[in-house]
């Protein structure tokens, strides 16, 4: 009896592990047949279609770059551009590496990053592109409304941790941030938690919860009513997200992140996004990057709630 | 003349099926070797470059090259020891009734089914532990619900399986002799399992239980989503599970993509594989030789039926 039922395991097991494996097989067939198609597709659209630009980086850029990329299909059929995001440092480390043809920035290249990229043979040239606010945010319950960068550094750095010290509930804070390869990340410690002083060498308080996207943030920030988070102006949903005035010290004005409040540099927390190519851009990313900067470009980066070039 | 030819092609054919064995065996072993000198090729200059002072440090944030792996290290073994308290003593149990109470037809239902749940990919259960365990926790207190608790308990979750399925079959292996006897002699039914199953089963065990670990301490994606990724060192004051970590997987994993080849930074989370890697390579050894300590071969064979 008992011999029995190890046979018909084993059996059940044999045929367990065929059916997955034929599975296996048949997502990979799909997959494959999917990319011959679409490519089938391109080249049916655009006969000539030869030109491809690869076009990775920053997360705050990724949905500009891809209402870039998909209008500008019409514009210039024959050239594909694939677009992935994964963070200002990944794109930057990508065109290091030299496997891209655009890496997308929301930061400034560092000089050790540059150094590397010479030392691989390649010479970064920055394009600016668009230009962002960072918006710092809390859950809509939260009865604080305005801070100053001095405050944000303290609270970001630990030395404020609870929230009745800047005028809220007595309750712990929560400190949401994005990953250490967001250009987001790297901007909020230069500007915020060392208050853009060059020798000040602050860092994020360890208990900082680093989350690997945009949405990573305010979707904790909504089910947590202590938490506090920072995201690019065009990721900020103001019906679900408190958004916070910000002075730059206690003596200057509190301003609210706006497209209008950005451009007219009032804002503290503006900042420039960047498009980085390897030497100057030839033949098609040099007119993709022309297009970007001409009218059309900029009407798109205004529809997407960021801010658009003066 | 004829048969020592049709043995000549016996001989052949025996010496090709020999090598080909031969191979399949010292494929794996080769493999394993191959993937340890481009770890140690990788990752060695992390221990040379980087101060080991450093590498012991409590803060990891590698862009202002604060490598101290303590709260990585920390953050691993918070998860993997929550999920293994949480893990091991309801995956014994599930096995216990499987192999020794169920009827027939229950275990013949319920033991495909736990294997299935052992095929659920891990970011499947990373997006379960996010949506629905983390707000949970969140209401039992704690300050944030993406902690080292939240992570313990998705892990345990996924190491269930194996640990279920593997001591189900050593408990199966325990000849029925053992049991009968054990009756015969008076012994009630709990008695015969305490007494006299589970310790013949023992070597099945110890192997369930240390690759529970094994997936439990390897599992990248589902931790990642719901540890807060805060390479914090969690104080008892605060709750010690309670809080968020992050782990060394999750490190690896979230910080690949970012380093340029060759820097300071790559090596040390190739490093990083190297400490995994020997962890991992502990605790194998450790039951093995657990394993070996009492009956041998034979049991671990039998374990493995």
């Amino acid at each position: 009896m008992k011999k029995r039922y190890l046979g018909n395991q084993k059996q059940h097991r044999f045929s367990l592990f065929l059916f997955l494996l034929l599975l296996v097989l048949t997502a990979c067939g799909n997959a494959a047949s999917g990319s011959e198609s679409a490519n089938d597709t391109d080249t049916a659209v655009s006969p000539s279609a030869s030109k491809a630009i690869q076009n990775k980086g920053s997360d705050t850029l990724v949905n500009i770059a891809l209402a870039w990329a998909e209008a500008y299909r019409e514009v210039d059929p024959s050239v594909s551009i694939a677009v992935t995001g994964g963070g200002s440092g990944t794109g930057i480390a990508a065109l290091i590496n030299g496997t891209v043809d655009i890496a997308n920035a929301s930061r400034a290249m560092k000089d050790s990053e540059i150094e590397e990229a010479r030392a691989n043979g390649i010479e970064p040239v920055e394009h600016v592109v668009a230009i962002d606010a960072l918006a710092v945010i809390l859950h809509p319950d939260n009865p604080v409304s305005q801070l100053t960068i001095p405050q944000l550094a303290d609270i970001y750095t630990g030395r404020i941790t609870n929230w009745k010290d800047v005028g809220g509930n007595d309750a712990p804070i929560v400190l949401l941030s994005r990953e250490t390869n967001s250009g987001t990340h790297v901007y909020f410690l230069e500007e915020v938690v060392r208050r853009g002083e060059k020798d000040n060498e602050d860092i994020f308080a360890p208990q900082t919860l680093l989350m690997p996207s945009s949405v990573g943030i305010t979707s904790e920030l909504r089910r947590n009513p202590n938490a506090i988070g920072y995201d690019g102006l065009g990721y900020v949903d103001p019906a679900h997200e408190k958004v916070l005035a910000i002075a730059a010290d206690a003596d200057s004005p509190y301003v609210l992140p706006t497209v209008a409040t950005a451009s007219a540099e009032e804002y503290p927390l503006a900042r420039n996004l960047y498009m980085y190519t390897a030497g100057e851009p030839q033949g098609a990313v040099a007119e993709y990057l022309t297009w970007i900067l001409g009218p059309a470009g900029q009407e798109i980066v205004a529809k997407l709630g960021f801010v658009p070039l003066p | 003349m004829t048969t020592s030819k049709a043995e000549n092609g016996r001989n052949l054919k025996e010496a090709i099926i020999e090598g080909l064995i031969w191979f399949s065996g010292i494929s794996a072993i080769l493999i394993i070797a191959l993937i340890f000198i481009f770890l140690l090729k990788e990752g060695a200059p992390a221990f040379v470059n980087v101060p080991i002072s450093s590498l012991l440090g409590r803060r990891w944030y590698p862009i202002e090259d604060l490598f101290g792996l303590l709260p990585l290290l920390i953050g691993s073994l918070l998860v993997t020891v929550g999920a293994v308290v949480i893990a091991v003593p309801l995956g014994l149990i599930t096995a216990v009734y499987l192999g020794e109470f169920a009827p027939t037809w229950q275990r013949e239902l319920l033991k495909p089914l736990i294997e299935v749940l052992a095929g659920i990919p891990s970011i499947v259960l990373g997006f379960l532990g996010w949506v629905v365990l983390a707000p949970l926790v969140q209401n039992m207190g704690a300050s944030t619900g993406l902690t080292a608790f939240t992570g313990a308990l998705i892990l345990a979750y996924m190491s269930l399986p194996t640990i279920i399925s593997i001591t189900e079959d050593a408990l199966y292996a325990v000849p029925n002799e053992y049991r009968d006897g054990a009756l015969a002699i008076g012994a009630t039914q709990w008695q015969t399992i305490w007494r006299v199953v589970l310790p013949a089963a023992r070597s099945g065990i110890v192997i369930a239980v240390m690759l529970g670990i094994g997936r439990a301490i390897g599992e990248t994606m589902a931790v990642m989503m719901v540890t807060g990724n805060a390479a914090n060192i969690p104080s008892w004051r605060t709750g010690l599970f309670f809080q968020p970590v992050r782990t060394m997987t999750a490190t690896i994993a979230a910080e690949m993509g970012e380093v340029a080849q060759g820097s300071v930074h790559y090596s040390v989370l190739f490093g990083i594989g190297i400490v995994l890697f020997l962890i991992t390579f502990a605790i194998n050894s450790l039951a093995t030789r657990f394993v070996s300590g009492g009956d041998g071969r034979a049991t671990r064979r039998r374990a493995q039926l």
